[in-house]
């Protein structure tokens, strides 16, 4: 497959290379290759007979070569939320559940997975990153695997978890005093001077299309099918734009067919800039300073705002917010139904979600995925205060036979 | 006044490789129109057809962000640095 990165914006094209931005005008480079001539070629079957992981779809990928340590990415559970379904009063609700991903329990392992190895063939020694936390744990344990270099840069505030979950694959670690913006800017200004492989920079395009195989599998996962509905988390905004264009993909292949998907994006209201573009109806995003616990949507000025928010107006979807409470009980919502625990991002995810579904926006008796990117024993900060334990008693068969019977609403 | 303005890789074809110049402006917007008088071509791309920066630039004064000033017209003084920074995502 010819290697070709296009501006999404004027559509001057380059070749392969480790750049960003278009020289002329600026706008973002994608990968873009119009993979017609493999209608007929990749085929259900084949792709079906492949070994479980983002890689059996791997033609639809900007990669030659898959580092041996990310062969067992991707193809996480779709899971048919039952529970779930009958507590909101819907039909048919499924959860693409990537809190279960290898090897560092989020979606961004697919996205940094695909960097890497264009890191690997660009010759680059060192790799790094600007992370609200994921991110920093999936690129810190790649590279460890592959014996590469890092420079990770997170705002000093983040989740513990999040920063021993980067620490001890032996990541070089730098914490900034400030919002992830500010992480970004410096990050921009580091990238410019040293010539490292910055995944979210200077490999940008090449990164983003790994999420692509969130959107293929649960294509593929649903039988080939569309959902009605498709809910997302959103930070920089990439991963909404990629699952719409995993959707045209596999229907410009005839891997499915033809049908609407309405997509849906979601934040904190704490941090909502592409949410409020949506729901105001705005050509413009507004820029916000980041007040919210889910730190890993706490991207104020998101670089891919634009493009999430046309997917939504395209698709027929909207945006939605939640506040912090809504994060929590979302989360607890998710564990007590379907027993899936999820980070503040999912929390956001499925407060939308109900709000979507409880206004009638969402038919409750239409198909509707939910996306779970990332793993709640990272983000145990925000729930900590909300759960406790049924009793504390000695170690006597007494005490806790008091305990049960005298027990009343304690017990769940 | 003269205020020190650092270049991105992306428009050092027109300082001639330079990353830093010096250009005269008492706001962001006249700092902008002195580096074009300088430097032929080098705000061509920077604006939208509304006249507002393009969403794909960052332009900061000091630290800031000048969407969170007063934009294009954010003042500037002469011990100010203004870095002009190509847009990036994350997460
Ligand atoms: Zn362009």
């Amino acid at each position: 497959m010819a290697e070709d990165l296009k501006c999404r914006e004027c559509g001057k094209a380059y070749s392969a290379q480790p750049a960003a931005m278009c020289e002329e005008c600026f706008g973002p480079l994608e990968f873009n290759v119009d993979y017609s001539q493999l209608a007929g070629i990749l085929t259900r079957e084949k792709i079906a007979q492949r070994a479980k992981n983002m890689w059996r779809y791997r033609e639809l990928l900007p990669i030659t070569n898959v580092p041996a340590p990310g062969a067992s990415i991707g193809f996480t559970p779709l899971v048919v939320a039952n529970n779930l379904a009958k507590h909101w009063g819907v039909q048919e609700l499924y959860i693409k559940n990537d809190a279960v991903n290898f090897p560092s329990l989020s979606f961004k392992d697919r996205v940094v997975s695909v960097a890497i190895a264009k890191a690997i063939d660009f010759g680059f020694k060192v790799v790094g990153c600007a992370s609200t936390g994921n991110l920093a744990n999936a690129v810190a344990a790649q590279a460890a695997a592959c014996r590469l270099k890092t420079c990770i840069l997170i705002p000093s505030d983040l989740e513990p978890a999040k920063i021993t979950g980067t620490l001890i694959y032996g990541a070089n670690l730098i914490a900034v005093t400030g919002n992830y913006d500010e992480v970004n800017r410096l990050c921009t200004q580091i990238a410019e001077r040293y010539q490292w492989g910055f995944v979210n920079v200077n490999l940008r395009p090449y990164y983003a299309e790994g999420s692509k195989t969130y959107g293929f599998e649960i294509l593929e996962q649903l039988g080939w099918k569309t959902p009605q509905h498709i809910i997302v988390p959103m930070a920089g905004g990439s991963l909404i734009t990629k699952i719409q264009k995993a959707v045209q993909e596999f229907q410009k292949l005839g891997l499915i067919e033809q049908s609407p998907c309405r997509i849906y994006g979601a934040q904190a209201e704490g941090c909502a800039p592409i949410v409020n573009m949506v729901k105001q109806g705005l050509d413009r995003l507004r820029p916000v300073k980041p007040n919210t616990i889910a730190k890993s949507l706490a991207i104020g000025n998101p670089a891919d705002g634009i493009y999430a928010a046309r997917v939504m107006r395209q698709s027929g979807g909207t945006g939605e917010s939640a506040t912090d409470d809504e994060i929590v009980a979302g989360i607890r919502l998710l564990a007590t139904t379907e027993g899936i625990f999820t980070e503040t991002a999912g929390g956001v995810m499925i407060a939308a979600a109900e709000k979507l579904i409880r206004s009638g926006k969402i038919p409750p008796d239409e198909s509707i995925v939910l996306s779970i990117t990332g793993n709640g024993l990272k983000t145990q900060d925000a729930i900590t205060g909300s759960v406790k334990i049924t009793a504390t008693i000695k170690p006597t068969f007494q005490d806790f036979q008091r305990t049960y019977e005298q027990g009343g609403e304690a017990w769940q | 006044m003269a205020v020190a303005v650092l270049i991105p890789t992306v428009l050092r074809k027109h300082t001639a490789g330079k990353d830093q110049v010096a250009a005269q402006g008492a706001s962001v917007r006249e700092i902008l129109r002195d580096l074009e008088t300088q430097f032929r071509g080098f705000t061509q791309n920077l604006y939208a057809e509304d006249g507002d920066l393009k969403p794909f630039i960052n332009i900061y004064v000091n630290e800031e962000d000048i969407r969170f000033l007063q934009d294009l017209d954010t003042p500037v003084q002469s011990n100010d640095t203004v870095t002009i920074l190509p847009a990036i995502a994350g997460g």
